[in-house]
């Protein structure tokens, strides 16, 4: 067991580490994300419910049974939580860990053969795939496919969320390529695989990682767009789903406000979690950010 | 009597780290009177950086720890938000060390202007540009840089542009940190043209020029500041810092400037061994000891006064007058 | 065939022609010459100086003699072979362990993640693995610091950011010395430098190459610096050499109007300039612009105008 001296000495001689333990919107970020993850996994304990029993009255607002109150059917709102936060993890987590995949492979791959046809070729697929709107996409998939589950719709968003990835690593790759530490392991004869990832993959890898957390809360924020407009999953639960059908049940005319704004309330808190991470990360990374 | 333009009386400015203060200026003195250009040389972190920067602004980790610098007698140190935006841009301007990269590059150069002169709350009118274009042609520029894009032009060329906007409204000092070091050695010496230009034509009142370069100082300025480590150790015009400087550091960086004429064969240059202290807490004592051959316990010590050797002629030092009686001396004997 | 027979027993590297043509524009049609057909010799424990301002194809001849950029036409002949057969991975060790380069950037020179010694490490094992002991590394390391006057126990466990760039750029020089390298390219390696630090370093290559024979290519834009160092200067513009020589030769009877721009432009205190002229580098240059290009098809063969000996300008008005 180390010491506080010891370790507050270690961080001192760590920045990097030293302000993201200190870094308060890290720290709020990473809490409120924590807390939603457990929530996803272990939440399903706290309640006896799935999340379409019927598990009591119509339209009951949050009382001492149902925490969270009922829909109109009668499900149980915080079990129809807890199960759509885990398809909103799951979704986040495939499509985020696909789009960001993909556009580091692609990307890196441009910018490395930078100028040649390859780069010209895969900036040009880069380009017209983020013209390609996403939502005609999905609604001519959702018309063919009798059953869409999230997994699909989150392989889906992920596949059409690269580009901005790819473009952003090509960058990178780009810049890092021409330094000059690069050159002199290219004049030690390092074979390039080592100078792949040593010299270029290490020196983004703060950068890939905010990539990916960006990737994540767009992927969440695009399933919960399309659950909500209805061409998202056949099966399953997610929070846009609740949303959806809170409003085709006219929730906010009735005035059930627990079935539709307490879902889009630990939506909003999710991605403002995200957010938070990735604004207090810049900051750690870099220094001229860095408040004392 | 020329007018003093800029007084700075025993300024400190530290920096504010995880382990503590870097007292990167400590006490400075000088001052610098209308039509004069004075050169601010140094290595790198001596501190001319933070000085020239703290006089504009001054963020955070930077904290202003105590005297004073007079402009035209405000003292910017002391000046509130709304004073400093008046004196800023029209009184005193900077054209800080990478300036050059600064351009956006999906701007062209007349947003670029515009949008640097409104925040100093002056319409970019076509009366205005018709003001920039006439500069412009001062310097060899065409009308239409102003429609190019930074990527178009040299760095020559985005020096100049600079050196116009910042001149804009005829400052009384222009404070000009590094303009001439990223650039081939023709650009180099048309901008020190230009400098000598502005001030002759009264584009500017006066002019401190911040740079590692005694070589180009000796072509321009007027006074040479040397500074090391937070302090000023020699204060002297142009011809005493150049043909008879009395501080060892002085004397050090003299010897080491390559001239035309010096081959390596026939007569190696000295440099000086060693790198620059630590400015973290750093204590009482000469900062230049650790490289100095004529450093003893009294240098470690006390920091040595500021001694002036004569009204223009001010030093650091405990020991130059017995340095300077043994080179005296020494070449006598010869 | 593709060697050169030797005229002169200390010529180490040769370059003929060598040309670097990048292609821009949309479907590349715009050819920039960034090398144009650039010819000269190095010889053992020389000093050369390639002189240019930026833009003057300096750096990029630098690449191409590092295998690091590959040359339109031309060629480049180390000990007499053309460096553009060596493909394989041995050829390009063995290359590599004579021919070396310190850079302009020292602390772009080093992967900011990995301590300075990773330097030693990477020369270790790709172009000296036959040195297995983990104390005759150590040992070698430690001699060649010694060499550059860096002290192992101040330098080797260090991040670069702790380190200053004097002590940088010494520890790429010591790497070079490590391979016993027989000719170095030194590109810009002191502009980053402070005064004081870059006449040790300076003095270091000097010795280095009139000691051990190190033949030097020094890549700069500071005349001042090329007069201190090298034997040999070259004056490079615009992809050419423009002229080239003795280095007193050049400097004392400059022919080319450009050569003679670049000298007019130093700072230095041995006189002053004058203030009262004018001062336009831009008409001088652009009529040698207007000059080259109206006799492009004359070029290279048509205008190299021999000076005396060794001195030789390229043609000009």
């Amino acid at each position: 067991m180390r010491s506080g001296k010891e370790i507050s000495a270690y961080l001192k001689n760590h920045p990097n580490l030293y302000f993201t333990v200190h870094n308060k919107k890290v720290v709020l970020g990473l809490s409120m994300f924590l807390f939603f993850a457990l929530l996803a996994l272990l939440g399903t304990l706290l309640t006896p419910y799935n999340y379409s029993d019927i598990a009591g009255g119509s339209a009951l607002p949050p009382n001492a049974k149902h925490i969270l109150g009922t829909t109109q059917l009668g499900e149980d709102v915080f079990s129809q939580v807890i199960y759509g936060l885990r398809a909103t993890f799951i979704t986040g987590l495939i499509a985020g860990g696909l789009a960001t995949l993909i556009g580091i492979s692609v990307g890196f791959l441009a910018g490395y053969y930078g100028g040649s046809l390859l780069d010209e070729g895969l900036m040009m697929i880069t380009n017209i795939m983020l013209v390609i709107p996403i939502i005609a996409v999905l609604v001519i998939i959702s018309a063919y496919l009798r059953h869409l589950s999230v997994f699909i719709q989150a392989l889906i968003i992920g596949s059409y969320n690269w580009p901005w990835v790819a473009r952003a690593v090509r960058a990178q790759t780009l810049a890092i390529k021409n330094n000059p530490y690069v050159n002199l392991s290219h004049i030690s004869s390092i074979p390039i695989s080592r100078i792949i990832r040593e010299d270029i993959a290490f020196n983004m890898f703060s950068y890939i990682f905010m990539a990916f957390i960006l990737q994540f809360s767009g992927s969440v924020l695009a399933a919960a767009t399309l659950d909500f407009i209805g061409v998202g999953p056949t099966q399953g639960i997610s929070l846009g789903l609740i949303m959806r059908f809170a409003i085709l049940a006219g929730a906010i005319l009735h005035g059930y406000w627990w079935w539709m704004i307490i879902p889009g309330l630990i939506l909003t808190l999710l991605i403002v979690s995200l957010y938070l991470i990735n604004t207090g990360l810049d900051e750690v990374f870099n220094p001229r950010l860095r408040e004392l | 009597m020329p007018e003093k333009i800029l007084e700075v009386k025993q300024l400190k400015i530290y920096y504010r780290t995880l382990q503590g203060f870097v007292k990167a200026v400590d006490g400075i003195s000088f001052a610098m009177e209308r039509g004069q250009i004075v050169g601010l040389a140094g290595e790198s972190g001596c501190g001319k950086t933070t000085f020239c920067n703290g006089l504009i602004l001054r963020k955070k980790p930077m904290q202003y720890m105590g005297g004073k610098a007079l402009l035209l007698g405000h003292d910017l140190m002391s000046a509130n938000k709304a004073e400093m935006r008046k004196l800023r841009y029209t009184n005193i301007s900077l054209i800080p060390q990478s300036a050059m990269d600064s351009f956006s590059p999906t701007k062209k150069i007349k947003t670029l202007v515009s949008d640097l002169v409104r925040q100093h709350h002056i319409e970019a009118d076509s009366d205005f540009f018709r003001k920039v274009k006439e500069r412009f042609a001062q310097v060899n520029l065409t009308p239409d840089v102003l429609d190019s894009y930074p990527i178009e032009l040299s760095g020559g060329m985005k020096q100049r542009v600079l050196m116009v906007i910042a001149t804009m409204m005829n400052p009384d000092l222009l404070v000009a940190d590094e303009i001439s070091s990223a650039l081939d050695v023709t650009s180099q010496r048309f901008v020190c043209k230009l400098l000598v230009d502005f001030l002759r034509k009264k584009f500017v009142g006066s002019v401190l020029f911040i740079t590692h370069d005694l070589s180009i100082l000796y072509q321009i300025a007027a006074k040479i500041i040397i500074m090391y480590a937070g302090h000023l150790v020699e204060v002297a015009p142009t011809k005493d810092i150049i043909h008879a400087p009395k501080h060892p550091y002085t004397k050090a960086l003299i010897t080491s400037l390559p001239r035309i004429g010096v081959r390596f064969k026939d007569h190696k240059l000295r440099g000086i061994g060693g790198v620059p202290p630590k400015l973290l807490e750093i204590g009482p004592g000469c900062r230049f000891r650790f490289r100095c051959p004529f450093a003893d316990e009294i240098c470690e010590q006390k920091t040595p006064p500021v001694e002036n050797i004569n009204r223009e002629h001010s030093i650091m030092c405990h020991h130059w007058k017995k340095i300077d009686r043994n080179e005296h001396e020494h070449s006598t004997k010869r | 065939m593709n060697t050169v027979q030797n005229d002169n027993h200390n010529t180490i590297m040769e370059l003929k022609d060598v040309t670097k043509v990048f292609r821009r524009g949309f479907f590349r049609k715009e050819n920039i010459y960034a090398v144009d057909h650039i010819s000269f010799n190095l010889y053992r424990g020389n000093i050369v100086s390639l002189i240019g301002e930026s833009g003057s194809g300096k750096t990029t001849t630098g690449k191409m003699i590092l295998k690091l950029l590959k040359p339109t036409s031309g060629n480049i002949y180390y000990r007499g072979r053309d460096i553009n057969l060596i493909k394989s991975a041995r050829q390009k060790v063995e290359y590599y362990k004579d021919v070396q380069a310190v850079f302009q950037e020292p602390f772009a020179s080093f992967n900011p993640l990995f301590r300075v010694d990773r330097i030693f490490d990477m020369v270790f094992s790709s172009l000296l693995p036959e040195i297995k002991s983990h104390d005759e590394r150590e040992e070698q390391v430690h001699t060649v610091l010694r060499s550059v006057h860096l002290e192992p126990r101040e330098v080797l466990q260090k991040y670069p950011h702790q380190l200053s760039g004097g002590q940088l750029q010494r520890l790429l020089i010591a790497r070079a010395l490590l391979l016993h390298a027989r000719v170095l390219v030194a590109d810009e390696l002191i502009s980053m430098l402070d005064a004081s630090t870059r006449v040790g370093v300076l003095n270091l290559l000097g010795e280095l190459a009139y000691r051990k024979g190190l033949a030097v290519i020094f890549i700069t834009h500071d005349l001042s610096l090329g007069f201190y160092m090298s034997d040999k200067s070259l004056i490079m513009y615009n992809g050419r050499l423009v002229e080239t020589g003795d280095t007193e030769k050049v400097y004392n009877e400059a022919v080319h109007p450009y050569t003679k721009l670049l000298l007019n432009s130093v700072p230095d205190i041995g006189f002053r300039w004058n203030m009262d002229k004018a001062f336009n580098p831009e008409h001088i240059v652009s009529d040698i612009d207007d000059f080259y290009n109206k006799n492009r098809n004359r070029y290279p063969k048509g205008l190299v105008q021999t000076g005396d000996g060794d001195h030789k300008v390229m043609y000009t008005l």
